[in-house]
Formats: C-alpha cells, sequence, structure tokens
C-alpha cells in the first residue's frame, strides 16, 4: 500500500548532440525525504529541472504524475502552483531586501496592489518561527551568513504552501552544524506529511535523512534504494554511483613522509597576524605559526569561518587583508609574497576555495586556463609560441586525466571534478614548491575526488610541501600527515595522523 | 536491484560545410551580413557604392572611427567602456590646429605631440579606472564633458584651419604610384596582390600547423572558398581603388594598425591577459596578473588611438571646429558590439570590430547616396545594432 506523491516514468531529454537523460524512473512517496545521488553531471540537475517545468512539457519524452494525475508544465510557475518548489544551490534571494520582501517576493500579500505590510511581517514572523530561524522580519537578507539564508529560502517555499521540497546541494556551502540543523528540519516536514527530494553529495547525510534513495549515472537511473527494507552501506551508494567498486576512498601513500622521515622545511610561517580589509579594528588572523615539510600532506581543519581560506589568501600575495605582519619562510629563507605574481615566483601556489569566481576563464578554453599563471614560460619576448602551450596543456591534459575531446575545449563546458583538474593544471605548471589547496574537492563527485586525491599524493611523493584546507573531516583524516585545528583565526591544536581522529578535532574546537 | 545501461552522450557530427557554417555562426555571421549589406546597397544605389569614388571616399569617411574601434575593442574586452573617445579626438584635432595654423609648428612636431597627449589623456583616465577602481562610465563621461569644454576653450568657439599641406596629407594622401604608370595606379595593386598572398599564406601555415596536431574541423573546401573569396575581395578593392587615385595613406596606416593589433590580442601575453583580466579578474588577478597595470595601458593606448583618429579627421576636413568628435563615441561602441564583442568583457576580435564599423560605414554612405534622411538614418542604425547584438545572444545560446 504505498501512496506515491511522484512519478517521473520514463524521462528522456535530449540536447543537440547529447543525450542527457534516457529513459529514467523516479518515484517519491508522500511523505518521504528521497535523495537523488550521482556523480555530477550524471543529470540530477536536468531531471529537477525537467520536474520544475525551467524545461517546459514537449522539450522532453516521457510522463510526469504527481498526485496520480498526469501533469504537464510550461514554466517554474506551473509547478509552484502544484507545490513543488526548488531550490537551488545557488540561492536565489536579494541580499539588499528584508527577509520579509524576499519570503513573499513574487508572492506578496496585496490588497488593490498595495502591499499590506502588517500582515506581511506578520506571516514573515509564523514562517521564520517554523524553519527556526529567530531574525527579525526586516533583517536584510545580506546581512545573514549563507546557513541562515538557506533557512529564508525554506521558508519562502512554505510560503508557497509547498507540498514536494526539491533541495539541490543545499548543505554544500553549510558548516557541519548549520548542515544538521537543516536536515533536522526536513525530518521535521517530513513528520508534517511535506516529501523532499534532496540532491547531495553527503553520504552521511543520506544515511541520516534519506527514506529511499535514487542513483542516477550517466543520465539513467540505475537504481532505486529503500533505506528501511534493506541494510545500506555507503559503499553500496558509490559503487552505484561511480559504476565500479571503491575499495578505499583515499588512496594510500608509499612515502618515508608517513612513517615520520620528513624532508626539509618547505615553509616556515610565525607570527602571521592580519586584519579585516574594512574593519580595520578587527583582527581575522592571530599569531598563526605553522610549517610544512617536503613530501608531507598538511591538513587545516575547522568550521566555515574559522579564517581558513583568508590565512590562505592573506599568505598568497596579500589578497586578503589590511596591515599583515608576519614572516614566510620558504626552504629556509624569508620570502617577499607581497604581490601575487611575487609569491608566484617565490614557489607558492594557492587553489581557491570557488573555482569558478576565482579560478578559471570559463569562456577560455583548457589550453588558456592552464598556462595562465606562467605565461612567460610558454612564450618568448612577450610573444605566445602557441604550439609549446598546446603541448603543455596536452600533456597536463594526460597526467591529470581531464575527460575532454580536446584542449580547445571551454572550462565551461566541463563537469565540477573537471574543472578542478585545469585548476590544479595551472597551478602545477607554475612549478611551486608549496601548494595550498583549499576545499580542492569541493562539489565534485566520487570519482574525481579520488583522482584529486591521487594527485595530491603525488605531489607529495614528487617531494612538494601541500597544505590541505578542508570542511570535509574524513577526508583530511584520509589524506593528511598532520592537521592543524583552526578556530576563530587561531590555531587551537595540532595533530598528527596516528593521533587525529574527528571526535578529537571537533574537541578542539568546541573547547578553544 | 541495480541495473546497467549504457548511454552514448556523444553524438559525432560530419565536419560538413553547412553544419561547421552552423557552428561558426558567430564567427561569420557578421563577415556575411557585411557582404550582404554592401551587394543590398550596390543594387539599391546602381554601382555608385563600389564605384572608385565612393570607395575611396567610404576608406576616408570611416578611416577614424575604425581606427578608434580597434583601441574600444581592447578598453570592452578588458571589462570596461570609453564615453569619452569622441571629446578626445575632437580636442587633439583643436590641438594640432592651434599648433600648426596658430603656431606654425611643423607637421613632424605636431604629430608625436598630440599622439603623446593623447596617451596621457587616455593613461589620466585609466588612473583612476584601474587604481581607484572608479567605474569607467563615470571617468569617462566625466572625460567626455572635459575635453568637449577644453575643445571650445581651445578654440575659442571658432574653426581653426586651414592645415597645411603636409599635415592634409595624414588624411587626403595617396600612396603614390612608384611604376609611374598613374592610372591605373600600379602600385595600389601590387600592394594589394601582396596582402592577399600573405593573407592565403599564413591561412595555410595556420591550418597545416593545425593539422599537424589534429585539432582541425574546418572543412577543406570551406577553406578554400573562404581565402580565395577574401584574397579575390582584397585584389578586386585594389583595383577598383587603382582605377581612381590609389590606396589612401589612411587605408594603409589602418590595415598597419590592425595587422599590429590582431597580432598583440591573439599571440602576445599582453593580449591573452587582458582577455583574461575580462572573462574573470579575480581569477586573472589570483594567477599573478597585474590587473591595475592591464587596465590602465588598456585605456592609455585608447587615448593614443584616440588622438591619431582626431588627427586624421581633422586632416580630412582640413579645420578644427568646436563640433568635432560630437558622438563619434556611439559609432565607435556600435561598431565594436556589431562585431561579437561582449557587454560583460572578456569576448572579442579586432577584426569582428573593423567589420562592425564596416558596416556602419557603407550603411551611412549608402544611405546618403539613396537620400535618406539623418532622421531615418539614426533610427535604422540603431535597428540594426540592436539585430546584431539579438543576434550574438541567440548564436550564444543555441550553442549552450
Amino acid at each position: 500500500m504505498e501512496n506515491i506523491i511522484l512519478e517521473m516514468r520514463s524521462i528522456t531529454k535530449t540536447f543537440p548532440g547529447v543525450k542527457a537523460l534516457d529513459s529514467v524512473n523516479l518515484k517519491v512517496r508522500a511523505g518521504e525525504i528521497h535523495a537523488l545521488v550521482g556523480e555530477n553531471g550524471a543529470g540530477k540537475s536536468t531531471l529537477m529541472k525537467v520536474l520544475s517545468g525551467v524545461y517546459p512539457h514537449g522539450s522532453y519524452q516521457g510522463d510526469i504524475l504527481f498526485n496520480d494525475e498526469t501533469v504537464a508544465f510550461s514554466g517554474i510557475t506551473d509547478s509552484e502552483e502544484k507545490g513543488i518548489i526548488i531550490i537551488h544551490q545557488e540561492l536565489a534571494l536579494v541580499p539588499l531586501l528584508s527577509i520579509a520582501e524576499n519570503l513573499f517576493l513574487g508572492n506578496e500579500n496585496v490588497e488593490g496592489g498595495v502591499i499590506n505590510w502588517p500582515k506581511t511581517y506578520s506571516r514573515t514572523q509564523t514562517l521564520l518561527a517554523k524553519v527556526g530561524l529567530k531574525e527579525s522580519p526586516s533583517t536584510l537578507v545580506g546581512q545573514l551568513g549563507v546557513g541562515k539564508q538557506q533557512l529564508v529560502e525554506i521558508a519562502k517555499a512554505l510560503a508557497k504552501d509547498v507540498k514536494l521540497l526539491i533541495l539541490d546541494e543545499p548543505t554544500s556551502a553549510l558548516q557541519e552544524n548549520d548542515s544538521a540543523k537543516l536536515l533536522d528540519l526536513l525530518l521535521e516536514f517530513k513528520a508534517q506529511g511535506i516529501s523532499s527530494i534532496l540532491i547531495t553529495h553527503k553520504l552521511n547525510e543520506i544515511s541520516r535523512v534519506a527514506d529511499s534513495i535514487t542513483v542516477i549515472r550517466d543520465g539513467a537511473s540505475v537504481s532505486t534504494l529503500d533505506c528501511h527494507a534493506q541494510n545500506i552501506s555507503e559503499e553500496d551508494i558509490i559503487r552505484d554511483m561511480v559504476g565500479r567498486d571503491m575499495a578505499d576512498r583515499y588512496p594510500q601513500r608509499n612515502n618515508p613522509a608517513r612513517e615520520g622521515h620528513l624532508g626539509k622545511t618547505m615553509m616556515e610561517v610565525s607570527g602571521w597576524n592580519v586584519w579585516h580589509p574594512d574593519a580595520i579594528d578587527r583582527q581575522m588572523i592571530h599569531n598563526i605559526e605553522f610549517n610544512v615539510h617536503a613530501g608531507e600532506v598538511v591538513g587545516i581543519a575547522g568550521l566555515m569561518g574559522s579564517g581558513r581560506t583568508e590565512l590562505a589568501m592573506s599568505l598568497f600575495g596579500k589578497s586578503y587583508g589590511k596591515n599583515i605582519q608576519g614572516e614566510v619562510r620558504l626552504r629556509g629563507e624569508i620570502a617577499d609574497l607581497s604581490t601575487v605574481p611575487k609569491a608566484i615566483k617565490s614557489g607558492l601556489a594557492y587553489v581557491t576555495e570557488d573555482r569558478k569566481e576565482l579560478g578559471l576563464i570559463l569562456e577560455e578554453t583548457i589550453q588558456t586556463n592552464t598556462t595562465l599563471a606562467n605565461l612567460n614560460r610558454v612564450s618568448s619576448h612577450g610573444v605566445i609560441d602557441e604550439n609549446i602551450e598546446r603541448q603543455v596543456s596536452e600533456d597536463y591534459r594526460k597526467a591529470l586525466n581531464i575527460r575532454t575531446p580536446s584542449v580547445f575545449q571551454k572550462v565551461m563546458n566541463l563537469s565540477g571534478g573537471n574543472q578542478q583538474k585545469v585548476v590544479l593544471s595551472k597551478w602545477l605548471y607554475s612549478q611551486p614548491d608549496v601548494l595550498i589547496l583549499d576545499e580542492p574537492t569541493r562539489g565534485i563527485d566520487v570519482g574525481a575526488k579520488f583522482e584529486i586525491y591521487n594527485i595530491i599524493n603525488q605531489l607529495a611523493d614528487d617531494g612538494k610541501g601541500v597544505v590541505m584546507i578542508s570542511s570535509e573531516m574524513p577526508e583530511l583524516l584520509g589524506m593528511c600527515d598532520r592537521i592543524y585545528v583552526m578556530n576563530e583565526g587561531r590555531f587551537v591544536g595540532e595533530l598528527d595522523k596516528a593521533n587525529a581522529s574527528q571526535e578529537k578535532i571537533m574537541s578542539m574546537i568546541v573547547k578553544a | 536491484m541495480a541495473t546497467t545501461k549504457e548511454t552514448s552522450t556523444v553524438v559525432q557530427a560530419a565536419p560538413s560545410v553547412t553544419s561547421y557554417l552552423k557552428s561558426h555562426m558567430r564567427d561569420y555571421g557578421m563577415l556575411i551580413a557585411l557582404v550582404v549589406i554592401m551587394g543590398m546597397f550596390q543594387f539599391l544605389t546602381d554601382g555608385t557604392l563600389m564605384r572608385p569614388v565612393n570607395l575611396t571616399n567610404l576608406f576616408l569617411q570611416n578611416s577614424y572611427i575604425i581606427i578608434m574601434a580597434i583601441g574600444m575593442l581592447l578598453v570592452i574586452v578588458a571589462g570596461h567602456i570609453d564615453l569619452s573617445v569622441g571629446s578626445v579626438a575632437g580636442f587633439i584635432g583643436a590641438l594640432a590646429a592651434v599648433m600648426s595654423v596658430n603656431y606654425d609648428l611643423p607637421t613632424i612636431l605636431v604629430v608625436p605631440v598630440c599622439l603623446v597627449v593623447g596617451l596621457i589623456i587616455g593613461g589620466l583616465q585609466g588612473y583612476w579606472i584601474a587604481y581607484w577602481k572608479i567605474p569607467a562610465f563615470i571617468v569617462t563621461l566625466a572625460g567626455m564633458l572635459v575635453f568637449r569644454g577644453l575643445t571650445l576653450a581651445l578654440l575659442e568657439g571658432q574653426s581653426v584651419g586651414p592645415f597645411p599641406k603636409s599635415f592634409q596629407l595624414l588624411s587626403t594622401g595617396f600612396i603614390p604610384d612608384v611604376f609611374g604608370v598613374g592610372r591605373p595606379n600600379v602600385t595600389a595593386l601590387v600592394l594589394g596582390i601582396l596582402a592577399a598572398s600573405a593573407i592565403l599564406f599564413l591561412a595555410a601555415r595556420t591550418r597545416s600547423r593545425a593539422l599537424k596536431y589534429g585539432i582541425q574541423d574546418e572543412p577543406f573546401s570551406f577553406f578554400i572558398v573562404k581565402n580565395v573569396l577574401v584574397a579575390a575581395a582584397i585584389i578586386y578593392l585594389s583595383y577598383l581603388l587603382s582605377t581612381y587615385r590609389g590606396l589612401p595613406n589612411v587605408l594603409m596606416s589602418m590595415a598597419v594598425l590592425i595587422a599590429i593589433y590582431t597580432f598583440l590580442t591573439n599571440s602576445t601575453t599582453i593580449g591573452r591577459r587582458i582577455y583574461a583580466l575580462g572573462g574573470n579578474e579575480k581569477a586573472a588577478k589570483l594567477s599573478g596578473i597585474n590587473t591595475e597595470r592591464l587596465t590602465f595601458l588598456t585605456f592609455a593606448n585608447m587615448g593614443m588611438l584616440a588622438a591619431l583618429a582626431g588627427l586624421i579627421f581633422a586632416a580630412r576636413l582640413n579645420t578644427a571646429t568646436p563640433k568635432a568628435g560630437f558622438g563619434f563615441e556611439l559609432d565607435v561602441i556600435a561598431a565594436v558590439f556589431i562585431g561579437g564583442a561582449s557587454m560583460s568583457g572578456g569576448v572579442g576580435k579586432v577584426i569582428g570590430a573593423v567589420i562592425g564599423a564596416f558596416i556602419m560605414g557603407v550603411m551611412n554612405n549608402g544611405m546618403s547616396i539613396l537620400g535618406i534622411g539623418i532622421d531615418w538614418q539614426q533610427v535604422i542604425k540603431g535597428l540594426v545594432l540592436l539585430a546584431a547584438v539579438i543576434f550574438d545572444v541567440y548564436n550564444k545560446q543555441k550553442a549552450r
């Protein structure tokens, strides 16, 4: 006796030259949390766009049944009218409007064309209470953190009488406790009879809240798993996602550094202090000291907002902050890192956290992006030798296994994992001694993550120093020889591989 | 429970001429549009458009727009805009007039001084934009007003002229016929054939290199037809010009500038970095590119080209008037966008901007011959600009 709220039957969607979805089936029961997983580019977002009417009826084949009736949406307004609300990964809020204004944007409480503000504010308060957000309705959305903005998005969905809530990687930008809150909220909605579809890469979230799972791979639904009927392990899901067994999620490295035979010190930072660029009296980084040896992977753990990115960017050519004090030694010598070109020249590379915003020229080709940080090496007297350039980018494409027909492909057409490999190519070609990797595997799928890990290990084996910043603790534990724990701009602890555990890191953060 | 399914995701298209043309519509669309527009006016004006006299005039009339469009392309690719170019061109024309007419300074001195002044003006504006992060729209809007005013002040509201003969040669001079035939001007013909051969040679070399690396998707027949047409067009044009007075000096300097800036944008690190800067400024900066200095240089370069355009315009009119350069910036910006540059920066080609300028120029010229009033000319030009950008956006969306 199943009560199906949504059924998508053999959905096929083709773009010119590419079959994005190939008879995909999806069945969501009323009042359940349904996880939709798959590698990047597997077709999850396309499927959700078909469902929400972004791709209107007629542009795909197959049927959508919602509450047992066939529906044909010609746009988002149609699907929202039925109570299907999608919350995208990139939040669709207007930062300079208040919470109340955002909640009812396009859905205002009007009487004869005039907005009824008292009603708007009181409804806002009710909705905010439902999602557990303690903010005044008149607070500007731009002043909220990402976690709270996410809650505003959900409240906005509730304002529209939602029956099926679709969340596209809602926790990818959230730190651990905000994620937990959000998942709790989903469970609460479930108790109230609201169904959700949760798109996520984080398997621990699935095992926590999901009632069933649909795995999509290469544009086809591979399997549907019932979390209550079967005992499902994370490895089962991963196997379905990537189509192969993944015995170990973190590759092993045979390196003497692992056994305590460290190479010479590559980078040594001491007395590093940084102040906020706008609020000059606010100190963001407090007296940080750390070092990295050749052949070593050093992790920096900490919650979002603990100052990890700020630390990395302030080191890399003073790209962040004001009034920076402190000393950096590279290979034992004091290094001048005052501008990005000088930092690169000194042998430092920084792989940014946000590859689309800060890492890549999306309109340009793989080739152009690969050589960007070291153009002088492929040119003489300011004239680029395109043959050498092509050779270089071709070499990196092969070495890093970037999946693309040619290096003339525009970077924006690549999947997240391949884009990240292009960013890595760029920084490898700058010939660094020390690489700072800021969230190197964010938003990329399991298979590509494994490849990135292999690349990182290879770098360490080649004698480079690697600093790895990550929000995913298992990743740090699996990859790093040593882990520094950061909280509120300070290093609050240091753990070596043998002694590190998630509990220890967490307790250092909490007790600091 | 798990079922696997094989899907072929990429459908390989056979490299046929039509499908190639379809996928490269953005590259060739405007060139085709130019040819169509020329053909149309040639027909409507009963052949007047392509008459040697008119053709020569066409080049003379549009040279300053084209020269500024080259500089504007770099500015727009870098993600900015320059509204002051018309005023700067007018101001430099006035400066040149005051120097050579009122003070009798020799042309050989006037021209370099004017170019340097243009460079400094551009640099000054670029300084505020690059290092103080003041939006280019504001800075150059201010510049537009300032130099419009300074032009008036410098000329004291009067027209100043005529220029000495040597100065007029900047615009109205022709390359003399070294073969001494006169008409047809053999030099013009020879230079045209040389230019066409050079283009053919370069195209063949690029193609053979590309083939060697296995990255050529252009069908061979298309390659042949395209290049033969281009070469034939150049030779035909130089033949037409040779039957009148030969190659105008302006055409030569324009051709040289186009060649230099095409090379600069395609093959040099500076060019590459400007595209990167416009494509994603933050990423460019974090890749060690000195984005401030590049922006500064781009505007300084624009100032210099605006100065050159101002000199040529003044030489052509043989007088500097307070109204010179009025509204040029709009034609220049329109030419660049018609030529396929992107408003958000990072996209655009020198040759595209040149084609865009020619489209505007041919339309101006053709409509004037047809006796269409200035009122309707404006309307039509506006609609063409809008249509060109819509066409570009449409192609972009289709490519997704």
